[in-house]
């Protein structure tokens, strides 16, 4: 049981927090969070390469799912970080249920991504889900939008697991058994069908095309540090859920293969134009998430230990990337309202260390050296390549061009342009600047020396 | 092709590619641009010294590449951190380790605000340049290659001219979209051999297909970078934005980088393609140097003049390139170099009056032979070697590629020719218009013993290649013959 400390921990946190939210006890607890995320992410780090299975196989905690429970909890620390001081982005009086809703979430991903059962799966899934449902309309500011983008949310969240149940339903049928590791799928029609209706739900979490609807308007409408979550946390959970199922897939059935190869295609590319004629910034992300969701998807074409590590590296590099964005987004946008991308400009003379986080952000979502995301990209490409897919590659190639466009104009208007109108230079927070510094560092180092990091998933995914 | 170990005590090529960036971060430690200025200067200073083995020790009897070292660095992919120099590369990178310390000496006073940026940018810069003519694995190179796209971004994105922010996103846009057809040659390639290591790449029998595809990915980002015509329309815009140091880095080591890439990578890799390639790539280089030329001929802003002569130049290297001659090969790279050296030196020129008059045009900067002869000297020099002027650098190099189209070709050559008259044309054009003027001229005060200090060693090499080319085609001549004897023997 060692091994769940950090769920057990996690659910602690929980009950903390619902306790103070039910004596509404005006603590500033922002310190007191940010240090139980922290060492619930120290706590992902102790109990590392620990295995077992639990609750009768209902999950199974290796050391490679291990990795991902990491990278989440890791995430999941730097969005407390951004979390802006009370009062500022969400309602007041909703903090305690903000940090325990968000905390719940977390538990939620890290069970799903060592569920072993299609039930403990979909309970996990649902339970990350819902408490994203609740936390968006707490934005404060009487926004619309957050209202509007959690029904959406609701809706779609809710027909994708219906489709996800369907898929479960026939898999079951199939194999009489809902343990992921005993399902046995052979290669007809409806054993594809289920599976693909399965992965839908994961779809939806990593906003892929025709699953994207929501993430416009969630982004939108989420205050910008639940954003900076729904952007980056569950997609990671989600890229390990789908590098379970695809190795689900028969190897006969071309069919799935074929999907999942349109499905990249049509993500990459929706993705990209319509991150073009965007003009806030969050919605932007957005855009870019469905794009890199297509890159990702080059990966698990092919199911093997490359791909795994392959999918694994550029998890952690999009997660540090997308938080190295909203990192400035949030330091930007005022009284946590949204961020116009004009309103980066200037940036450079407001804040040096801000518009270098961008850049090499913006850089590593292009995937150019030497940061993280060009080593991420070429480990996917190679990998897809090798699988036989060179007009995939080549399509995304010509999506990195594309999306070239929208990430460099974020550069150029931080250090080409004056800001409008006059702002005072920006202050940053210590903590503000070492955050600034890890993310960019990060991504520096991953795109130079990525070996260690390699083969320590190598090592792992094995 | 053989790979010889650095037998210096020390990695020679490792310390001259990072001592830069060393540079870089130390000055990121100090908040002074007194400081900043003094170690960019000491450090590319002591890196030019550290380069200097490089021509000593360098062996040209030894076919294949020379002070290579090899390291692990992404097992699982095959990457190895692998560099070494032959003759083609060596000279690029004195170059390079040359024309840095003049950059930060020119920039002294040019760049007051973000000093300390500005230095950064520019070891940045070196470091990828030197990295990028010595990576012997692929994507090394095109991590230095790309490496050096957000420093030269930057440096005209910021300290760049009113119109930056258009020339800044021109070039990063063009340069980028060259960049990833490399990057999938490179994939293509690494499929094809399984190995990013470059030596064990070159010189395989490719079936034609691969090859023309190959060579297409490859060309289209050099063409792009060296620039050719219709692809040049970056450069002009890019130069006359960036700051000095900006457009010497830029026309004297970044242009290069795509005509060495031809000569390394469209040869080496791909010679079927490039010999099925080249009566194209010939016309496109005889319109770069023609239109180019007549271009010059009507340009009013002489940082703008200066780019579209470069245009014309690179014609001269890439032409000289695809004639498949030994003269042509020589000629190309010796046009490479000599481009650098005067090129670059034109720029600082350029840069020297914009920081007295602060206007880049012919018409406010005339005149000058009666306020500040000593710049008009220097500038007068330049000038005539950039017209290959007999006794200057381009002469040789021009002659070569000249001799070299004749072999090839009568015709080739016959169109060639009106490339050099035209360039005597618009340079004596720029000569004559800056020197002389009738009536008063206000005063302005002469070249400062800094910028002596370092127009000096490019005047030096323009005279030292104009009259004793012989060492350094000495350096070059075996590498290109080899280069040479595989590409006819792989057609």
């Amino acid at each position: 049981m060692w091994v769940l400390m950090p769920e057990f921990f996690l659910i602690g946190c929980f009950t903390f927090y619902f306790v103070l939210s039910l004596s509404r006890v005006p603590w500033r607890i922002r310190p007191l969070s940010k240090g139980l995320a922290l060492l619930a992410f120290f706590l992902t780090l102790i109990t590392f390469g620990e295995q077992g299975e639990f609750f009768s196989g209902a999950l199974k905690v290796d050391t490679f799912t291990q990795v991902f429970k990491a990278i989440c909890a890791f995430g999941f620390f730097l969005v407390f970080c951004l979390l802006k001081p009370e009062g500022e982005d969400h309602e007041e009086g909703y903090l305690h249920e903000l940090y325990g809703f968000l905390t719940l979430s977390l538990l939620g991903l890290m069970v799903l991504v060592s569920a072993e059962d299609l039930l403990s799966l979909f309970i996990a899934l649902e339970l990350s889900s819902y408490c994203l449902y609740v936390i968006l309309p707490l934005r404060k500011g009487g926004y619309l939008g957050s209202v509007e983008g959690s029904l959406k949310y609701v809706f779609f969240g809710a027909v994708c697991s219906a489709l996800a149940l369907y898929g479960m339903g026939y898999l079951y049928a199939l194999s009489g058994t809902t343990k992921l590791g005993a399902l046995v799928v052979e290669g007809g029609l409806f054993s594809s069908l289920g599976l693909l209706l399965f992965s839908v739900a994961f779809f939806f979490k990593l906003s892929l095309f025709p699953f994207h609807f929501w993430a416009p308007d969630v982004y939108q409408g989420a205050s910008n540090s639940v954003a900076a979550f729904i952007a980056s946390v569950p997609k990671v959970a989600a890229l390990a859920v789908l590098l379970k199922i695809i190795g689900l897939f028969p190897q006969e059935s071309k069919g799935l293969k074929d999907a999942l190869w349109v499905i990249a295609v049509l993500s990459m590319t929706f993705g990209n134009l319509a991150a073009l004629v965007q003009k806030d910034l969050k919605r932007l992300m957005a855009y870019s998430g469905i794009a890199h969701g297509g890159y990702v998807v080059l990966g698990l074409l092919e199911p093997g230990i490359e791909a795994k590590v392959a999918v694994s590296f550029y998890a952690l590099v999009y997660l540090l990337m997308t938080l190295g964005v909203f990192l400035v987004l949030v330091g930007v946008s005022e009284k946590g309202k949204d961020v116009l991308i004009e309103d980066l400009s200037g940036l450079y003379s407001r804040s040096p260390l801000f518009a270098f986080t961008l850049a090499v952000s913006a850089f590593s979502l292009i995937g150019i050296p030497p940061t993280g995301g060009f080593m991420g990209k070429l480990f996917l490409f190679v990998v897809a390549y090798k699988a036989g897919h060179k007009l995939l590659v080549l399509i995304a190639l010509v999506n990195t061009v594309l999306s070239l466009f929208y990430y460099l104009n974020m550069v150029r208007l931080a250090y080409s342009k004056e800001s409008l109108g006059p702002r005072s230079p920006l202050v940053l927070s210590t903590l503000d600047k070492v955050l600034c510094l890890t993310v960019s560092g990060l991504l520096l180092l991953l795109g130079v020396f990525p070996s260690p990091w390699t083969d320590f998933l190598y090592k792992v995914a094995v | 092709m053989g790979l010889f170990a650095n037998e210096l005590p020390y990695g020679v090529l490792s310390w001259t590619i990072f001592l830069p960036l060393g540079g870089a971060f130390l000055i990121l430690l100090f908040s002074s641009d007194r400081m900043a200025r003094w170690i960019a200067l000491v450090f590319t200073l002591i890196d030019f010294c550290l380069a200097l083995p490089l021509w000593y020790r360098f062996d040209p009897s030894k076919i294949g590449f020379q002070f290579v070292e090899i390291r692990e660095w992404l097992p699982i992919l095959g990457l190895r951190y692998a560099v070494g120099v032959d003759g083609i590369s060596m000279p690029l990178v004195l170059l390079t380790a040359l024309l840095s310390p003049i950059c930060v000496l020119c920039s002294w006073h040019q760049i007051e605000h973000r000093v300390r940026s500005f230095m950064f940018c520019l070891l940045l810069m070196e470091t990828s340049m030197i990295g990028v003519f010595s990576a012997l694995d692929f994507v090394l190179f095109y991590l230095f290659w790309e490496g050096m796209l957000i420093p030269m971004y930057l440096l005209i994105a910021v300290w760049g001219g009113p119109r930056r922010d258009y020339a800044s996103l021109k070039f990063f846009i063009y340069t980028l979209v060259g960049s990833v057809f490399l990057l999938l040659g490179i994939i293509a390639l690494y499929f094809k051999q399984g190995t990013f290591f470059i030596p064990e790449v070159l010189f395989r029998p490719y079936e034609e297909r691969f090859q023309l595809l190959v060579f297409l990915a490859f060309a289209t980002a050099f063409a792009i970078k060296v620039p050719m015509f219709p692809f040049h329309t970056w450069l002009p815009a890019a130069h006359v934005e960036a700051p000095t140091a900006g457009s010497v880095f830029l026309a004297s080591i970044l242009l290069k980088m795509g005509s060495y890439g031809f000569l390394r990578f469209c040869l080496g890799i791909t010679p079927k393609a490039s010999l099925t390639m080249a009566p194209w790539i010939l016309m496109l280089s005889i319109i770069a140097i023609i239109y180019a030329g007549f271009l010059c001929l009507g340009q009013e802003d002489m940082k703008r003049l200066i780019a579209y002569s470069s245009v014309s130049h690179m014609g001269f290297v890439t032409l000289g390139i695809f004639t498949f001659t030994l003269w042509g090969l020589k000629g190309a790279m010796l046009q490479m170099l000599n481009h650098g050296v005067t090129t670059g030196a034109l720029f600082l020129c350029v840069g020297i009056l914009y920081e007295r008059t602060h206007s880049r045009l012919i018409s406010d900067n005339s005149g000058l032979g009666k306020v500040m002869p000593l710049f008009v000297a220097f500038f007068g020099v330049f000038c005539f070697s950039s017209f290959a002027f007999p006794g200057t650098n381009n002469f040789v190099g021009e002659l070569f590629v000249l001799l070299g189209a004749f072999e090839k070709d009568k015709t080739l050559g016959l169109f060639l020719l009106p490339g050099p008259v035209l360039a005597a044309a618009y340079m004596l054009r720029l000569l004559k218009r800056t020197v002389w003027k009738e009536g008063e001229v206000s005063p302005l005060w002469d070249l400062n013993a800094r910028e002596v200090f370092y127009l000096l060693p490019l005047l030096v090499a323009v005279l030292w290649v104009g009259f004793c080319p012989g060492k350094l085609v000495e350096v070059m001549e075996p590498a290109l013959m080899e280069l040479l004897k595989n590409v006819k023997s792989m057609s």
